[in-house]
């Protein structure tokens, strides 16, 4: 199975900072079965970070792998549109119940 | 400062040729401000302008955050202006935060967000560089990119309260939808609706003509209207009549006399012309208000003097051609480096750019003399008050170099029957000498005649004389008497007869 692999950037633990998270860490557990790595970057700690990828809005997730990389700015709250923003595969179960 | 509320805002110079003059100081120190304008306004050029002349000139280092044009871009087009960007930069002077990228232009919004990634960038680059200035370019391209437009100007609210507390002095540039409605188009004013600039490029008259206006600056006194301005490819925005102004001395009046190249005129000039006199000769064509003028220049180069003359009416070779006519070999006197002839019909540059040759002329060659000839000519491409602008900013420049400028005018479209017009009387308004060329009827012939209206600081002849002009010049002859004096329209006649002439022109009672 392809391993997945994240980066979200974050400004300061502030509550979105922690939605964007835990979103992210659920639609990993739910549509990867865990098999996904995820770095989160706190731009007001690593600002020079924020430069070389050229982040403006916060959260920003960018997956670095598989290729294509993708971008998708936002805290991720509504998990269907950040799932096929994200190109994760469909979740098990019925879709609608899901949405 | 003080503590009694009349605390004076603190002023950061932005370096830019005459702004400061116009802003009484420069931008509201810490404090960002809103220069919009349609596009191609010149809103890019000042913000690269406050930077790289906050380093050129104050040794303050800055950051530019881009949204829209690429750092190499703007790298580029600096360097026309002499300003060395990637040295700046390699020398930590100053920093890109480049948020032009396009890749960011497709990442979908999820859910909600802010600019934190974007304050992040500009706090290290601030702190990275020790910046002063900060400049934000432009906001369209964000709200462009990010569709919610409440939450982007939430955020441009957010990084401006963060520069200020950073305390640096930000400009920020925003796109308008047209000339003269509204600020922006994004409703960006709220939140740096403190401090606004708006730059105009409007077409007036079938021409374009650039407008610098501030709007509003809080708390701080600013000149207000518009103010000309052109970008110039060598020295950037120019504020014409206060860069000029920003030359003024004041205070000076010299009192060396020098010939106006005429024994005559010197006579009714009150013995010769002030060194630092702007001379106004007036009149229809074919008096000979050039004749006056080449005597004039040739005058200085006579005492080994060097003499500028500006043309607006005449080829360079029609002036040498003419002149031979009358005696006067410019050509040779070009040749001994004592005449320079700028020649040039008005419409082929913005009156702007008239007014930045003639300066860069007198930088150059350092006259001691100037001709202007005729200032009617730029009347056709010039509104009434950019005119007066330029007489104004002109004298104060040519006073403190006490270059003895001689301009000369003739009506032009609805001239009363004197022949003098409007504009001629608000420049008369503003010469030291207004000396006043005319037809006078006397017993059923047309003689010309010679007034001297204006001459500050002299006791001058107030007759009217007559004279002729032959292959040796001009001729000034005797009072016409019974002739009536000229009419000089609805002006304030006292601007014209100076106390003294109306005692001795008009008997009491």
């Amino acid at each position: 199975m392809t391993t997945y692999s994240f980066r979200l950037y974050v400004a300061g633990t502030t509550e979105r900072s922690k939605a964007a998270e835990a979103n992210l860490r659920f639609l990993c557990d739910e549509r990867l079965a865990g098999a996904c790595e995820v770095e989160v970057v706190d731009v007001a700690e690593r600002p020079d970070l924020a430069e070389e990828g050229r982040v403006l809005a916060t959260p920003t997730v960018v997956r670095l792998a598989p290729p294509p990389v993708l971008r998708v700015v936002g805290d991720l709250s509504d998990h269907g549109r950040a799932a096929a923003a994200l190109g994760l595969p469909a979740a098990p179960g019925p879709p609608e119940e899901r949405l | 400062m003080t503590m009694d509320g009349s605390t004076a805002i603190e002023r950061v110079p932005t370096g830019i040729d005459g702004f400061d003059h116009v802003a009484l100081g420069g931008l509201p120190a810490r404090r960002s401000t809103l220069v919009s304008g349609t596009t191609g306004s010149g809103k890019t050029v000042f913000a690269v302008e406050f930077l790289a002349r906050g380093i050129l000139c104050f040794d303050e280092p800055g950051v530019f955050v881009t949204f829209e044009e690429a750092p190499a871009g703007i790298r580029l087009n600096s360097a026309s202006l002499g300003f060395p960007i990637e040295r700046w930069e390699d020398e930590g002077r100053w920093a890109f935060v480049d948020a032009s990228d396009v890749l960011t232009d497709e990442a979908p919004a999820v859910g909600a967000y802010d600019f934190g990634g974007l304050a992040a960038r500009v706090t290290y680059a601030v702190r990275r560089t020790g910046a002063r200035r900060v400049v934000l370019d432009s906001l369209g391209a964000l709200f462009a990119r990010f569709a919610d437009a409440a939450v982007v100007r939430r955020e441009l609210l957010k990084i401006t309260l963060g520069l200020q507390a950073l305390g640096v002095t930000s400009v920020v540039t925003a796109e308008r939808p047209g000339e003269y409605d509204g600020v922006t188009r994004h409703g960006v004013e709220p939140f740096v609706m403190d401090n606004v600039v708006v730059l105009r490029n409007a077409l007036r008259r079938g021409r374009r003509s650039r407008t610098l206006e501030i709007v509003k600056f809080r708390g701080a006194a600013h000149r207000t209207g518009e103010w000309i301005f052109t970008i110039d490819p060598a020295e950037g925005i120019v504020l014409v009549p206060p860069a000029f102004l920003a030359a003024s001395t004041g205070g000076r009046a010299s009192t060396v006399r020098v010939s106006s190249g005429n024994a005559g005129l010197d006579e009714m000039c009150g013995g010769g012309l002030y060194r630092d006199a702007v001379v106004l000769v007036s009149g229809p064509t074919g008096m000979g208000k050039t004749l006056t003028a080449l005597r004039f220049a040739a005058t200085a180069a006579e005492s080994g003097e060097r003499c500028l003359i500006c043309t607006f009416d005449e080829t360079r070779e029609q002036l040498l051609r003419d002149a031979g006519g009358w005696g006067l070999d410019l050509r040779a006197m070009e040749a001994s480096g004592l005449l320079r002839v700028v020649s040039g019909y008005p419409e082929v540059a913005s009156p702007e750019d008239h007014f930045l040759r003639i300066r860069r002329s007198i930088e150059e060659f350092a006259p001691t003399r100037l001709v202007v000839d005729t200032l009617s000519s730029l009347e056709r491409v010039v509104s009434q008050r950019a005119l007066l602008d330029f007489v104004i900013a002109l004298g104060a420049l040519l006073r403190r170099d006490e270059i003895t400028t001689l301009l000369t005018a003739a009506p032009t479209g609805h001239a009363v029957p004197a022949g003098v017009s409007a504009v001629t009387m608000e420049i008369a308004g503003l010469a030291d000498v207004w000396i006043m060329l005319r037809y006078a009827e006397r017993a059923g012939e047309a003689r010309r005649a010679v007034t001297v209206l204006r001459a500050r600081g002299s006791a001058h002849d107030h007759r009217i004389r007559e004279f002729t002009i032959d292959g040796g010049g001009m001729r000034i002859g005797e009072p016409l008497n019974g002739v009536p004096h000229v009419s000089t329209g609805n002006a304030d006649p006292t601007a014209l007869w100076p106390p003294s002439a109306r005692a001795t022109d008009r008997p009491p009672g």
